[in-house]
């Protein structure tokens, strides 16, 4: 209980810096906004510039079959071959399609048309889906002048296989459903490592924390106190991620509340260990905060799976993705929210969540000590 | 003049002072981009996915090497029962899953229509749509190849009408992620240290209580915050330099624009963060609020609507308009024009002209602040 007085005191002084405690809270909400609306990995509307040498019907026919989705838009129409280089170095298509003259003779004297796709390439995930949604529209076209052929000839033939695709848990593949549970992790572990950091930091930096030192507390005791007004505000904060995710964005949680809270607050356990961690290295705020961010701004974007696939990277880099305690959160995140899991399945993550919060408390507590009793 | 250079060297001798300053200043924009230029990669690799093969024929199962052929996917289990899905979808750890009804192979050898299912966790929507792609492509190869057959074994030496795709990649020809994230890392240090550094070196004066002091010396206000942005251009440059270096030696990433332009126009950007720093400054009592309004207010906002790693053509058209005033939109534009496509200012331009009149408008407004601040 000797642990209150010290709560007390910070929370005053958070509440005294009204703009800090502003940040903490609405920040989430204006993170989520931003992250919502504008990242999107959804590929469309790539525009597509044609050349069209052969001017045929066939020709314009595939052109338009091509272009006309959500997918693949026709933006531009090509003279000739010289101008493909200036419509792809000024970005006024992603893509162009070159069908050469004599297509549609070389494909009704049956045989193989060939027809060029050029892609930039200079945003990787972008150029390979849009040449993908190429390839499919182009082998579609194909199938179709095929059976018309064979139709014509009397034969009648069918398609081999029929693609039945289903989506599961996020049947419209909407990129916000797969990122909300993403922001919720990277806000909560920036605000909780970069206040608690902060906050003892600018003890030490101001000369405060000689004055904690003669207090009859404990190291911990005094850390420990430091640190929970912000978890506190950081709960509030979750929850009005969560409740702006269902209110905007339309992302329910499936799962049970209960266990999605007790994982919420493992996980802000784990941020205050690691922001303990810098506080017993760093001896200035600009230090703190900024071993704060690379610690966990970084490597969260990054290796944790919010927005890059984790198994594409190399193994060292998902080695280092395994020690954070945010790949660990995002599992149990997104299985909670979007999956309804129970607790059985996650338990080996709760378990790594666990370890990592015991490691880093103790690590630092027994700096800090040093550091005050010196 | 002789103010400003001894207020650089107070600010240097400051920095220096503080021993973790210096491998955040120079190592850590290293490690950022090695992480980046690795970590960056939406490739879609090793994908887990589940077969449910209830046929079990040899054609069933050429599908399934099909699949797993290619590198794209990684087969993690094998179940017997389409509900037996369920738990592999559940912990993650398989993205696709492929179901073959029974029935596969003896429709597929009849030339009748057989289907097959695909099924995708949409949980991580890009890798499902990518995956779905990959997916549906092999299959309808497959599918061709037994058209054709059929075809040639029914009608001999048939003629069959057919449209290949030649496709070729332009700029990125491998589809490197590192190509298209390093570059813009250096845009992101250059943002990170003009923007955040300056906005928290002044206001540490105000904290500390040393502006006061500051401002009994005879030196003039714009002297005193030139001083104070100076050092911190300088090691936005040499920061720009090392990062640079990395990129080309290290990823092998492309130069083939004129360096010298690069740097002509990251110094229009500079203007623009520089402003937005001191800017943040004016408005922050305490080096946390500054440091969080200049984290969470200029740098995420410019990161996710620049088109870092989203693509602005895939944001709502609202969402669209606000990146116009965003400028390190523009300046990654430039960058990872200059650098991947080789182009000059007869293509960049008009993004070189709207950093001048973003960069003027907010240097202005946030000096003309920062004077009466202190006054």
């Amino acid at each position: 209980m000797t642990i209150l007085p010290i709560v007390r005191k910070e929370f005053r002084q958070i509440r005294r810096d009204k703009r800090a405690l502003g940040i903490l809270i609405f920040l989430p909400g204006f993170l989520l906004i931003l992250v919502g609306y504008a990242l999107n990995f959804d590929v469309k509307h790539v525009g597509v510039a044609v050349l069209d040498e052969d001017r045929t019907p066939e020709s314009r026919r595939l052109a338009e079959g091509l272009t006309n989705s959500e997918y693949l838009e026709y933006t531009w129409s090509i003279r000739d071959r010289s101008e493909v280089d200036a419509v792809l170095d000024g970005a006024q298509a992603r893509v162009v399609l070159i069908i050469p003259r004599g297509f549609s003779h070389t494909l009704l004297s049956g045989s193989t048309a060939t027809v060029q796709v050029l892609v930039d390439g200079s945003n990787p995930n972008s150029a390979s889906i849009s040449a993908a949604y190429m390839l499919i529209g182009i082998r579609d076209y194909s199938s179709r002048i095929l059976t018309e052929w064979m139709d014509r000839r009397g034969m009648e033939i069918a398609l081999p296989v029929d693609i039945r695709p289903r989506l599961w848990f996020n049947p419209e593949l909407k990129t916000a459903k797969f990122l909300v549970p993403g922001v919720f992790g990277l806000i909560l572990l920036l605000s909780t490592v970069i206040s608690t950091s902060l906050s003892v930091v600018r003890e030490k930096e101001l000369g405060t924390m000689e004055q904690l030192k003669t207090s009859p507390l404990h190291a911990y005791e005094i850390i420990i106190g430091k640190a929970l007004p912000y978890v506190g505000i950081a709960l509030v904060a979750a929850t009005i991620i969560l409740l702006m995710g269902w209110g905007l964005f339309d992302v329910t949680v499936r799962g049970s509340l209960l266990l999605l809270y007790g994982a919420i607050l493992l996980f802000l356990l784990a941020g205050l260990g690691q922001g303990l961690l810098i506080s017993a290295v760093a001896q200035t705020q600009q230090v703190a905060f900024f071993l704060s961010v690379f610690s966990s701004l970084l490597p969260t974007f990054l290796l944790s799976g919010f927005v890059f696939p984790l198994k594409s990277m190399p193994w060292l880099l998902q080695g280092i993705g395994a020690i954070l305690p945010t790949k660990y959160f995002l599992i149990i995140v997104r299985s909670i929210i979007l999956k309804d899991v129970g607790f059985w399945p996650l338990w080996p993550e709760f378990l790594a969540l666990g370890l990592f919060t015991l490691a880093t408390v103790t690590i630092s507590s027994i700096r800090l000590h040093r550091d005050l009793s010196s | 003049m002789n103010a400003i250079r001894e207020m650089i060297i107070k600010e240097f001798l400051q920095l220096s002072r503080d021993k973790r300053m210096r491998p955040i200043i120079l190592v850590a924009p290293v490690v950022m981009t090695v992480l980046l230029g690795y970590a960056a990669t939406v490739d879609v690799k090793h994908v887990g996915l589940v077969v449910c093969d209830l046929d079990n024929s040899p054609e069933s199962r050429e599908l399934v090497e099909r699949f797993t052929n290619t590198g794209t996917f990684e087969v993690v289990g094998d179940v017997a029962r389409p509900s037996d899905i369920d738990a592999y979808f559940d912990d993650a750890r398989a993205v696709l899953a492929v179901i073959m009804p029974r029935g596969f192979g003896r429709d597929l050898k009849k030339g009748t229509t057989t289907s097959l299912q695909l099924l995708a966790d949409g949980a991580d929507a890009n890798t499902a749509n990518i995956s779905l792609n990959y997916a549906r492509q092999i299959t309808i190869g497959f599918s061709q190849n037994l058209l054709v057959e059929q075809l040639l074994r029914r009608g001999g030496t048939m003629r069959i009408p057919q449209v290949a795709a030649e496709t070729r990649v332009w700029y990125n020809p491998d589809l490197r992620s590192a190509n298209y994230m390093v570059p813009a890392v250096v845009a992101m240090i250059l943002m990170l240290l003009t923007a955040t550094f300056t906005s928290v070196a002044i206001v540490k004066e105000r904290e500390m209580g040393t502006m006061e002091q500051l401002l009994v010396t005879p030196m003039t206000r714009s002297q005193l915050m030139l001083g104070k942005l100076v050092p911190y251009v300088l090691i936005a440059f040499v920061d720009v330099i090392l990062v640079l270096t990395v990129a080309v030696l290290w990823f092998s990433i492309p130069l083939k624009g004129s360096i010298l332009l690069l740097f002509a126009l990251a110094g229009l950007f500079v203007l623009t963060t520089l402003g937005l720093g001191l800017f943040v400054s004016t408005v922050s009592q305490t080096q946390q609020q500054a440091m969080m309004t200049a984290q969470f207010f200029v740098f995420f906002p410019m990161l996710f609507l620049s088109g870092f790693t989203f693509p602005i053509e895939n944001m709502p058209v609202p969402v669209q308009v606000i990146t116009y005033i965003v400028p390190l939109r523009y300046f990654l534009e430039i960058i990872r024009g200059v650098v991947l496509k080789g182009v000059g200012i007869e293509t960049l331009w008009p993004q070189a002209l709207a950093l001048l009149a973003i960069g003027l408008t907010v240097l202005t407004l946030a000096v003309s602040r920062f004077q009466k601040r202190l006054g």
